[in-house]
């Protein structure tokens, strides 16, 4: 099984994801992980797809949608993640807009051994969003972690929050 | 549950002042992530922020609670009323409530949230549907315990997190949990 990742971004219209994914299926690929969303009203997709296909072959079964959309195909390696032992926390950022937040505050978290698993970020007038699911490893210390991330938030004058994600097991 | 007779009572005539409509802040205000401070209930300046913080939130369309920290003012005082929402089960009607600390809390749900101080989002927060939390009222001082449940109980924890400096945007349950307000021209 060969795995490729695509991505699709640009110009939103209805019928984007149908048309990808109709010729997606025609070429026999099944799509296993994707995700869409718009940013600032762009349509932005990627995906996860197995199948025999080549990247080629899938790149020019595509291009009929190029133009408005920058398409890229690429095959990846099939790398499950390895279970280390880690804890589960969301990270959430919001404050005045000011260059160097993001990257301020995930080199903390970085510097913790934390891995960003999910990131959005958001900007609507004056207010900067981040919100990240964070592993931190199971031996991390969370408090001085907190104290860092307290660090940044009064330098850029922004609200840092790090809770723990809660999961209910029914 | 038993409802606070006391508190179900009050209203804000007993202030016995006159009340303005304020301007409520919005972020990224630096106040709305600052702890507010404790207050002394008896001070008179703080009863009128009491009356203003009711008057405000009763000319904001939708408004079910307003903070001292949404209007500028980084201490612990806040208003509630619930009682004409579709979501309320027991309610204490409209009540200003002073340093008011969490006791107990149970019976987590999730619910999406908006905020008048954020106006452009919204956010899928967990919080206790059952709380019973202690403040003082406004002018007396008088401390009052109160047990709420579902939409006050949500409503109360809200503003408590206003008085400590914290919004929803702390509280989102995750990366996709935020959702920008949809305004359709």
């Amino acid at each position: 099984m060969t795995l490729h990742a695509i991505t699709l971004v640009g110009h939103d219209r209805p019928g984007i994801i149908a048309e990808a994914t109709g010729i997606l299926g025609s070429l026999g690929l099944n799509l296993d992980d994707s995700t869409m969303t718009l940013l600032r009203g762009q349509f932005a997709m990627t995906l996860i797809c197995d199948g025999e296909a080549s990247a080629d072959a899938i790149e020019s079964a595509l291009q009929p949608m190029t133009g408005p959309l920058a398409v890229t195909v690429r095959e990846v390696p099939d790398e499950r993640t390895t279970s280390t032992p880690a804890t589960s926390w969301v990270l959430s950022v919001h404050g005045g807009d000011r260059p160097g937040i993001v990257s301020s505050v995930v080199s903390r978290v970085a510097g913790a051994g934390g891995n960003i698993t999910d990131l959005t970020t958001h900007l609507k007038g004056d207010l900067y969003l981040l919100v990240a699911e964070v592993d931190l490893p199971a031996d991390a210390d969370v408090e001085a972690l907190r104290t860092a991330l307290g660090v940044v938030a009064d330098e850029f004058a922004v609200g840092v929050t790090l809770n723990p994600v809660e999961a209910d097991e029914l | 549950m038993s409802v606070n007779e006391r508190l179900l009572a009050w209203t804000e005539v007993e202030l016995g002042v006159e009340s303005a409509v304020l301007d409520v802040v919005t972020t990224p205000a630096t106040v709305l992530s600052t702890p507010g401070a404790d207050v002394d209930p008896a001070d008179p300046r703080i009863v009128r922020l009491a009356a203003d913080l009711v008057a405000t939130m009763r000319v904001s369309p939708g408004c079910v609670g307003l903070a001292a920290p949404q209007v500028g003012e980084s201490v612990k005082v806040f208003c509630v009323d619930v009682s004409q929402h579709p979501k309320t089960r027991d309610h204490h009607g409209t009540f200003v409530l002073c340093n008011v600390r969490v006791l107990e809390s149970s019976r987590n749900e999730k619910a999406r949230e908006g905020c008048m101080s954020a106006p452009d989002f919204t956010g899928d927060v967990k919080r206790a549907s059952r709380v019973v939390v202690r403040g003082q009222l406004p002018g007396t001082g008088e401390e009052v315990t109160v047990e709420a449940n579902a939409f006050e109980a949500r409503a109360l924890q809200h503003e408590i997190d206003h008085c400590d400096g914290y919004l929803f945007l702390d509280r989102v349950a995750g990366a996709h949990a935020i959702h920008a307000r949809k305004t359709y021209l």
